[in-house]
Order: C-alpha cells, then sequence, then structure tokens
C-alpha cells in the first residue's frame, strides 16, 4: 500500500454502523422494559403495604396480639402475622428436610458417581422436573402423598396438614437444590480429584474431604436460593396446607397451617376474598415482606455462587 | 551413577499397549526400572509418554475408554491383575502433576491429607511427619510460620514442592512425575531438579518431560517415545523408541530417530 490513509478509508459502510445503533436501542429497550415492570411491583406492593400501615394507624401491635389466640382472620381484622410466618417456616423446613438429602444425593452421584451413558439420561430428567407446573406436584400431595404416605403412618386430624405440604414443596424443590449442587461439584478441578486418588484415597473419600469442602459455597448457595423457592411457593401451600385460617396453632407439622404465599392466595381471590380497606391492603404488606425475604435469600446465595467462580 | 546390576526391577514393563476406545495411543513400550534411579521419558506431543505413566499407577482407571494391554509387572506383581486395588498401588506409587494441584486447603492439611487415610495417627507423630515431609520436599524453611495458611496462597514453585511433599508424606516407593517444571519458572525449575537428586536414594523417580536438557540434566536412564502416523487412518500412534542409559541417548543414541530428536532437528 502506497501512501497514507484518510480516516474516511476507515470508516466502514454507515449504513452498517447505524444498524448497530438501532439494534442496541431495540435490545436496551427490552431491558429496560424489565427493570421499570420490576420496578413497579415493588412501587405497587411499598404503596399498598403504606395504605395498609395507614389503616391500622401504624399499630404493630395488631400483627401480633399476645392476649388473643393465634390466628389469621383478615376479614374480622386480625392480621397475626407470626402465624403464617410460622406456617411459612414450617413448611420451609420439612421442604428443605427432603429436599437437601436428596438433592445433594442427587447432585454427588450425577458428579461423581455416575457413567456418562447414565448422566446424559438423569441429567435432563432432573431438570424437566424442575419445570413441573406446581399444581400438578399440589394435585400429587393431595391424591398420593397424603392418603399413601402422611396418613397411613401418622394418621392426623386432618388430611390437609403442613406435613403432606411442606413434603410436596420439598419434592418441588430437590431438582434445584440437585442442579445447583451440581454444578458446583462439576466446578471442582479434575485435577483435585487427581491428586487425591494419587495419594491412594478412595473416591468415597475424595469425594466426602476434598470435592464436596472445595464445593461448599456452591452447595450453600443451592440451599438458599431452594429454601427461598421453597418459602415462595404458592400453589402447593395452597392446594394441600388445609388453609386452615387460624394458621399452625401449633408448631406440630401434622396440623393444617397457612403460609405466607397461601395467606395472600386467600386473600387475592380466596376464601378471604374483600376489595378494600385493610383486609385487602394487607395482602400488599404481606407480599412485601415474602419478596423482601426471598429477594434477601437470592442476594445471599448469587455470593456464594460468585464466590465459587472465583475460586478456581 | 546407573550401575547394571542384576536386581530385580521396581517395574517390568512388557508390550505395554494402550488404546483409548478404537484409537491406539501408544504401542510396544517394553522397558524396565530400576530402583532409586532417575528414568526420564521424552518425546514430542502426543507420543504417548503421559499415557505410559499414568499406566504405571492405574491412573488411567479414570477414563473409562482406556484398554491397558500387554503386561506391567510391580515388584514381580501384575499391576493389572483383579485382585489388585488400585488404591493400594497408588499409595506405594505416588504421582506429582504436570500443574501444581494443592488442596484448597492449609499447607499442614494438604501434607497431612494421605497419611491421615491410611489411619489414626497421634498428633504429634502427625505433626513430626509433615515437618520431615516439608523438609525433604525443601519447602519448610519457607513455609514453618505458617502451616496454616492457604496453601493457594504459595509460589507457583512452592505449590509443586509442596505437592511433592503431599506424595512422599505417605511414604511412597515411586514417585512419578508428569512435566513437573513445565508451570514453573527456571529458578523455580531448578530447585525441584535439585530436590529430586536429593531424594532418589529413596526414591526411584519416573519424570515426563518435554524439555530435553532437563531429562539430560536429571535422569539416569531416558527412554525416547516418538509418534508415527498411520497413513490410512492419518491417526497418530506412540511408539517407544529406544530406551538406555541417558548419557548413551544424548551421545550416541542406537536410532536415527532419537538421534534426529535429542539434537534438535525434529520436535
Amino acid at each position: 500500500m502506497n501512501g497514507l490513509l484518510a480516516v474516511a478509508d476507515l470508516r466502514g459502510d454507515p449504513r452498517r454502523r447505524a444498524h448497530d445503533r438501532r439494534m442496541r436501542r431495540l435490545l436496551g429497550g427490552s431491558a429496560l422494559v424489565t427493570i421499570v415492570i420490576s420496578a413497579l411491583i415493588l412501587f405497587v406492593l411499598a404503596r399498598g403495604t403504606l395504605d395498609f400501615l395507614r389503616s391500622i394507624g401504624w399499630d404493630f401491635g395488631i400483627l401480633r396480639d399476645l392476649n388473643k389466640a393465634p390466628g389469621w382472620f383478615p376479614r374480622r381484622e386480625r392480621f397475626d402475622l407470626l402465624t403464617i410466618f410460622t406456617g411459612s417456616v414450617i413448611m420451609g423446613m420439612i421442604a428443605m428436610l427432603v429436599a437437601v438429602p436428596l438433592g445433594l444425593g442427587t447432585a454427588v452421584y450425577l458428579s461423581e458417581f455416575a457413567p456418562s451413558k447414565v448422566r446424559k439420561i438423569l441429567k435432563p430428567i432432573v431438570e424437566v422436573l424442575a419445570g413441573i407446573p406446581s399444581v400438578i406436584v399440589g394435585y400429587f400431595a393431595l391424591k398420593f402423598i397424603a392418603p399413601n404416605i402422611v396418613n397411613p403412618i401418622f394418621s392426623p386430624d386432618q388430611p390437609r396438614n403442613m406435613l403432606v405440604s411442606g413434603l410436596a414443596i420439598g419434592v418441588l424443590v430437590v431438582p434445584i437444590m440437585a442442579s445447583i449442587s451440581e454444578d458446583a461439584l462439576r466446578a471442582v478441578p479434575s485435577s483435585l480429584r487427581e491428586a487425591s486418588y494419587g495419594i491412594g484415597a478412595r473416591k468415597s473419600t475424595t469425594t466426602i474431604r476434598i470435592v464436596i469442602p472445595a464445593a461448599v459455597s456452591g452447595i450453600v448457595a443451592a440451599f438458599i436460593i431452594a429454601t427461598s423457592r421453597a418459602i415462595g411457593e404458592t400453589m402447593v401451600a395452597a392446594m394441600a396446607g388445609g388453609r386452615d385460617g387460624s394458621g399452625p396453632r401449633t408448631l406440630n407439622p401434622l396440623e393444617p397451617g397457612l403460609t405466607m404465599t397461601a395467606a395472600m392466595t386467600n386473600a387475592a381471590g380466596g376464601t378471604d376474598q374483600v376489595n378494600a380497606g385493610a383486609p385487602f391492603q394487607v395482602l400488599f404488606f404481606v407480599g412485601l415482606l415474602l419478596f423482601m425475604m426471598t429477594m434477601t435469600l437470592n442476594v445471599i446465595g448469587d455470593r456464594f455462587v460468585q464466590r465459587v467462580r472465583q475460586q478456581y | 551413577m546407573a550401575n547394571e546390576s542384576n536386581e530385580s526391577p521396581v517395574f517390568a514393563v512388557k508390550e505395554l499397549s494402550v488404546k483409548y476406545g478404537e484409537f491406539r495411543a501408544v504401542r510396544d513400550v517394553t522397558l524396565d526400572i530400576r530402583e532409586h534411579e532417575i528414568t526420564a521419558f521424552i518425546g514430542p506431543s502426543g507420543c504417548g509418554k503421559t499415557t505410559v505413566l499414568r499406566c504405571l499407577n492405574r491412573m488411567n482407571d479414570f477414563i473409562d475408554s482406556a484398554k491397558v494391554e500387554g503386561l506391567i509387572e510391580y515388584h514381580g506383581v501384575d499391576l493389572y491383575d483383579s485382585d489388585v486395588n488400585p488404591n493400594e498401588v497408588r499409595r506405594r506409587i505416588g504421582m506429582v502433576f504436570q500443574k501444581p494441584n494443592p488442596f484448597p486447603k492449609s499447607i499442614f492439611d494438604n501434607v497431612a491429607y494421605g497419611p491421615r487415610l491410611v489411619g489414626k495417627m497421634s498428633k504429634s507423630d502427625l505433626n513430626d511427619l509433615v515437618e520431615k515431609s516439608l523438609r525433604r520436599a525443601a519447602l519448610w524453611d519457607e513455609v514453618k510460620d505458617r502451616l496454616k495458611a492457604s496453601a493457594l496462597g504459595l509460589s507457583g514453585g512452592q505449590q509443586q514442592r509442596l505437592c511433592i511433599a503431599r506424595c512422599i508424606a505417605v511414604e511412597p516407593d515411586v514417585i512419578l512425575m508428569d512435566e513437573p517444571c513445565s508451570a514453573l519458572d527456571p529458578i523455580a525449575t531448578t530447585r525441584i531438579e535439585d530436590l529430586m537428586q536429593e531424594i532418589k536414594k529413596d526414591y526411584t523417580i519416573i519424570i515426563v518431560t518435554h524439555n530435553m536438557q532437563q531429562a539430560a540434566r536429571v535422569s539416569d536412564r531416558t527412554a525416547f517415545f516418538t509418534t508415527e502416523v498411520n497413513t490410512q487412518s492419518d491417526r497418530r500412534t506412540g511408539v517407544m523408541v529406544e530406551f538406555d542409559l541417558t548419557q548413551k541417548i544424548f551421545s550416541v543414541p542406537s536410532d536415527e530417530r532419537t538421534e534426529a530428536y535429542v539434537t534438535g532437528r525434529f520436535g
């Protein structure tokens, strides 16, 4: 090439550059819409919460009145938050008692023990399971878990109770627990496994002493995200939890109980339907609490996932 | 250095051949590894030297498709006999890898990992063993004040010496080294090489290396591998060309392919 270039020679086709700009605006626009929608949800929840708090006269005592028996009866203006909070916690705990051993066991098997052929079949099945609509799991709880497992063994007073619902929620979150834990286990470099085998360690020893400890932050993340999902689960809790407005009277999981989510469903369209005033506005308040709880858990979970990424 | 004694070899490899599925990675390897010697495997990439090394402590077991043919005798025992427990094998035949791979644990716990596998040991015995192993690996003075610190905070060369300490803490008989210096700078490399010379009186060492000078510097015997291309399938298969005293391989090799390689005309 002879001589110097002019800037114009390197400018390229202006039409292509314009096309690039349009593309960027379009995609940026869709991202913006997502953010705006999230912000709107938060705004609506916050506004409803303010209305609610105003209509109960900022009397937080009403949220846990120790002089009355526990119970969640929004139409009678009984907003005993502790009742439904306890319901969520009990069912969430039962769910995690199911999801942790099953999910972690599946993850360890898939990542460390399964021959590649088995893994190729099993992994997609686990992932399909994660996509099952929760109403189906709710039905499974009513038609299978309650009559065939819980009732014969524990013979509870009510066929729908927190144990049935908690077990079903556990089934629902097993795939999340399994999938995120498995990713964490597989992210452990094979050089560490080789180092352990190279000293004469057996596979089970290597898994327990090297692989799982190295993946622990990812496993904790899986636990937190699955917990968040279990607490946020609505359909199963509403279908199988017993819908007992009084909420859990005791900590006994064989009692019927109401979760925060199921309480909201009731308020929005079910038995507790009302259209105005505090009994209606409380829905936003519970929604905001739920939103903040799951968001906090997800943020903490994400932190742990980030740590896994940085480690190696 | 190397004396042509009649004592029985540590490894007697006969007609070893390894396939990955249908693909033959290396064939016709026959050699004896002698006690307290350093044996080097050299040759171009893909010649099968690492594959052969990994057969010696059954690390190839983890590759589903790998199939080992021929015979490897370790002190007279067929290593691939169905009664042989690969974990027992690996306890006696340790391995140091290409990339330093300390566990994400403390320096102390890295070295103590192997001894703890074997069984209960009193705390003071374990402390002594960790110190002894770190001293042998010429790392003690650098880490004695921070045994509880993470091994991942060490430099690459220190990490590799830690891996050697971890390996010798189980008191193996043989140490296999798979290009142990390829990720290290020249100073760290020199330290590892000095270390090998120092510990060879206690261990039998086999080292795979890309670096011919390294093989010439450290080893007593050298096996030269190369690749042969199958003109029909265009697949490369590794073959062992020559195995002899290192001095001879680098001065008067008997095969012209060895000569071409060591004089830098090929590879």
